[in-house]
């Protein structure tokens, strides 16, 4: 085998969940060999002051991302649907809360 | 930690060095909309289109950004192994840490405009690229190492503050966590003179020795004044810098006046006086000269610091080789259990 750059190395999206109870926030980065390596390197770079209790590593190349050019088609349509949310409907005050 | 060179030209972004001119009108429809996006104080995110221009500075200040992170730990590194107690050497370690994580945080923002990682680290060891210029200065004894975190530290943070509020998203956030963490590296730092200071008349003389010879290239991380600063407004108008470079250092200098005066040392400036009028500190002429002399690699530590830093990668190429290997092996191996 050739000597390997560093760019050999595949990139990786770090997940931390901060606190039990919470979802996994996306956080960063980084580059690594494999899955256990880049679980290393995240504990490393993203959790040196208890910032998280669990990490996910995903390859970034298995991301799928939605395309900004998109963004109308898709999230536009929701706007006009203001139905979908509680403050659309009045109720009686004295009712209360509902 | 440390971002001076925002505004220094290299190679490494721009190729030839080509100043880059006011904005023109939008040319397209996707220039208009990224310019409404700049003017609503809207964020860039790495999918958007976004000018050729833009992404060039992007890419030449995170990786200066970054590089400066990485060759930061350097001067510091040089102290672990003789710090005064073991907990003088585990803050000192952590701190280092840090700034190893910082430049990981940037390079990560950078990859994000689409440039490589091994692009950057050839940039920086072939010395193309820049770095902050601060680093290029030895660190004689230990007082040094308590005024890297108060006073260049320090002015890190007041440049670095106003990039939590960048343009361009990855850039911005990863600010935001450096930022978080660089706190500790000041306080550390002025902590640590305090000691000294409280100890015997010769650890006085080292703390004040220290603060002479650092004070002015504090100064100058700022970048040049605001007259020369080519860039300086191409990157307000985009949002990547908020705050100019004159205006930070008045800031810094403002802060750092009265914390000198707890420590009990004074600051290498005849001219650094109170002006009631303008409500900040006079204060005296930049050598910008030796500045200059330093980023072109003249400073006395510019080819130590380089050398290290490519020593290091190259003795880390077996590292970097075997993980690969590693990793290969046990794919290999799977593939082979799933047939």
């Amino acid at each position: 085998m050739n000597t390997p750059a560093l760019k050999d190395w595949p990139l990786w999206e770090v997940f931390v969940r901060s606190k039990q109870g919470l979802e996994h926030k996306h956080c960063g980065s980084l580059h690594a060999a494999d899955a256990a390596q880049a679980l290393h390197m995240a504990r490393d770079v993203y959790t040196r002051r208890q910032e998280g209790v669990s990490i996910w590593v995903v390859p970034s190349a298995s991301i799928t991302a939605s395309n900004p050019d998109d963004k109308g088609e898709l999230f536009d349509p929701a706007a006009d649907k203001i139905y979908r949310h509680p403050t659309f409907y009045e109720i009686p005050e004295e009712v209360g809360h509902m | 930690m440390y971002t001076q060179a925002m505004d220094i030209p290299d190679e490494s972004g721009n190729p030839g060095g080509k100043k880059l001119s006011v904005v023109p009108p939008p040319q397209s429809e996707q220039e208009a909309a990224f310019e409404a996006r700049i003017d609503a104080d809207g964020r860039i995110e790495p999918q958007d289109w976004m000018p050729e221009a833009y992404r060039k500075t992007l890419v030449r200040q995170i990786s200066q950004h970054a590089h400066s992170e990485i060759v930061g730990m350097l001067p510091e590194g040089n102290w672990i192994s003789r710090a005064p107690s073991l907990k003088r050497k585990a803050i000192l370690i952590a701190k280092v840490q840090d700034e190893g994580g910082h430049g990981l945080y940037l390079y990560s923002a950078a990859e994000t405009l689409g440039t490589s990682r091994g692009d950057m680290i050839d940039g920086l060891h072939s010395g193309k690229a820049k770095y902050s210029s601060i680093f290029n200065y030895p660190t004689l004894n230990w007082a040094d190492v308590g005024v890297i975190g108060w006073l260049v530290d320090g002015a890190a943070i007041m440049n670095q503050i106003p990039l939590c509020r960048c343009s361009y998203g990855p850039y911005a956030r990863a600010m935001i966590r450096v930022c978080k963490e660089e706190s500790f590296h000041q306080r550390q730092g002025y902590e640590a003179l305090l000691v000294m200071m409280k100890g015997s008349e010769a650890q006085r003389r080292m703390v004040q020795d220290a603060v002479n010879r650092l004070w002015w290239k504090c100064l100058a991380m700022f970048g040049p004044p605001d007259a020369d600063s080519p860039h300086s407004a191409q990157g307000m108008r985009w949002g990547i810098k908020r705050i100019s470079n004159d205006e930070l250092r008045q800031k810094f200098i403002d802060a750092t006046v009265p914390q000198a005066k707890v420590l009990g040392v004074t600051l290498p400036d005849p001219d650094l006086k109170w002006n009631e009028e303008r409500g900040h500190h006079d204060y005296g002429q930049i050598d910008w000269q030796e500045f200059w002399n330093t980023v072109e690699g003249n400073g006395p530590c510019n080819k130590e610091r380089l050398a290290t830093r490519v020593k290091a990668h190259k003795d880390g190429q077996w590292v970097r080789d075997a993980a690969l290997a590693h990793a290969q092996k046990q794919r290999a191996r799977a593939d082979k259990e799933a047939a």
